[in-house]
């Protein structure tokens, strides 16, 4: 059917102004819902799904062209390209082997470790009690005990440092000495130095006190001191106290060096308790003695 | 066809509904061919050549609610905004179908000059709805409006030879 203008009365509908306008306003309404609600996701999905042979289809020709071109390239091109690759395949083999040896190295290296860890730290949580009100004896109770596979000697630290040992099992609580009470003794060792020696409890919560240390003795301000280890009680390695204040009187023998607890002896609500600590053999005609914080003191005493 | 066009007046087979959507889809196809680098910006708009071909040739056959469905086809192949496409396919054919009588009195070269405003509004259009979604316009992309118009003689002498009945078809 052809068209001329003497065909124009015929009703052929809206005209091409109106027909714009309606299908602008359709397209912008589209616009909208498309860009502010993503609401025809699932509807342009099925249109892609619809289509993707097609698109399939055309995109033909690009990939036939580009298996031609791969097809074709030189023969000399291909041949650098091989020996290129065979050095960096023996280059690399060379790193894999080291790498293997460093991997096995590695794993034995943190067999070592976790045994060493299991043999000396099984750590419990337990939770302060309550602190018992003496200001002379400051005792703090732990809700784990004899149930709990608690001993008497255990070690108790906070997450920083030694807090105290524990000297008394209960059945559900364990009693804790702290290691700033009056004369409460911890071997340790100056980090930086080497130097043994034994903190003192001053009776006050911030306070430790270097007792028996010669003039001379090579402790500055700042050190810190850890356990040593060499009791049996204390695990080594622990941090216990910072140097705070040295005295050096040439009137006395001894240094006055005092010091403050790393970890927060006074401050805590949950504590470690640390156990399974490696049994040392017997000292030579040693008294047996009770598990007591003195314990340590009156071995360290002789020694230094 | 108009009665009244003076010249060039070739005797054509009455275009059937599928040719017609033949050749929209193969202009949607050659439009999906995957364009890079500088021919994507040069990339003449198949789609929008053979609608406005089609509404200048058969104004009541092809037309805007056509151009729009096909410019919705478009949109989802694109991975365009819904009604991107529609839009100015929709302004396109709107243009073709005004301006189908006095195009047909030029002669091909002549032609272009006058589709290209036609095109360039189309184009325009595109980046008009892409410069208020995202705030800037490639001008580059205009390129491919002239390059649409230089394309307009060869493709309607291509469908103009299709149309044309071939020698042992008999009438």
């Amino acid at each position: 059917m052809e068209h001329t203008q003497s065909f124009r009365f015929f009703n052929r509908g809206p005209s091409p102004a109106v027909r714009l306008v309606f299908f602008s306003l359709l397209s912008l309404l589209l616009l909208f819902v498309d860009a502010r609600f993503k609401y025809l996701e699932s509807t342009r999905s099925a249109f892609s799904i619809l289509l993707y042979p097609l698109q399939q289809m055309v995109s033909v020709p690009g990939s036939l062209w580009h298996r031609a071109d791969a097809f074709l390239t030189l023969q000399s091109n291909l041949i650098r390209k091989n020996d290129d690759l065979r050095q960096q395949h023996s280059a690399d083999a060379v790193k894999l082997q080291q790498m293997q040896s460093l991997q096995e190295e590695n794993r034995n290296l943190r067999q070592l470790l976790a045994v060493q860890q299991q043999a000396s730290y099984p750590m419990q949580l337990a939770e302060i009690v309550y602190a018992e009100r003496d200001i002379f004896k400051r005792k703090l109770f732990l809700d784990k005990g004899a149930q709990a596979a608690v001993q008497a000697g255990q070690v108790v630290m906070d997450d920083n440092g030694v807090v105290g040992q524990i000297t008394r099992v209960y059945p559900w609580l364990s009693e804790v000495t702290l290691i700033t009470d009056k004369d409460h003794a911890v071997p340790v060792q100056v980090l930086r130095t080497g130097l043994r020696s034994i903190v003192f409890g001053s009776g006050d919560t911030s306070e430790l006190a270097l007792r028996y240390m010669p003039v001379s003795a090579d402790v500055q301000t700042g050190d810190t001191l850890v356990t040593s280890g060499i009791d049996g009680t204390y695990p080594p390695g622990l941090p216990v106290a910072k140097v705070g204040r040295i005295e050096r009187d040439p009137a006395y023998p001894f240094a006055r060096i005092q010091c403050t607890p790393i970890a927060g002896v006074a401050k805590q609500r949950q504590l470690l308790i640390l156990s399974g600590l490696p049994k040392l053999p017997e000292r030579p005609e040693a008294a047996p003695e009770s598990v007591t914080p003195d314990k340590p003191k009156k071995i360290k005493r002789k020694k230094p | 066809m108009s009665a009244s066009l003076p010249k060039n007046q070739e005797f054509l087979l009455p275009a059937s509904n599928l040719f017609i959507a033949l050749s929209l889809l193969a202009a949607l196809l050659l439009n999906w061919m995957p364009w890079q680098g500088i021919w994507l910006a040069l990339r003449p708009d198949f789609v929008a050549l053979v609608a406005l071909y089609w509404c200048i040739h058969k104004p009541y056959r092809v037309g805007i609610g056509m151009a729009w469905l096909v410019g919705i086809l478009a949109d989802v192949a694109n991975a365009s905004l819904f009604g991107q496409h529609a839009l100015a396919y929709s302004v396109l054919a709107f243009g073709g179908i005004v301006l189908h009588r006095r195009v047909q009195m030029f002669d091909l070269r002549q032609q272009t000059l006058q589709v290209f405003p036609v095109l360039l509004l189309t184009y325009a259009a595109y980046a008009a709805v892409h410069w208020q979604l995202h705030g800037y316009v490639a001008w580059e992309y205009f390129a491919g409006s002239v390059v649409s118009a230089l394309l307009w003689a060869p493709l309607s002498m291509l469908l103009q030879a299709l149309r044309r009945p071939r020698a042992e078809a008999e009438l």
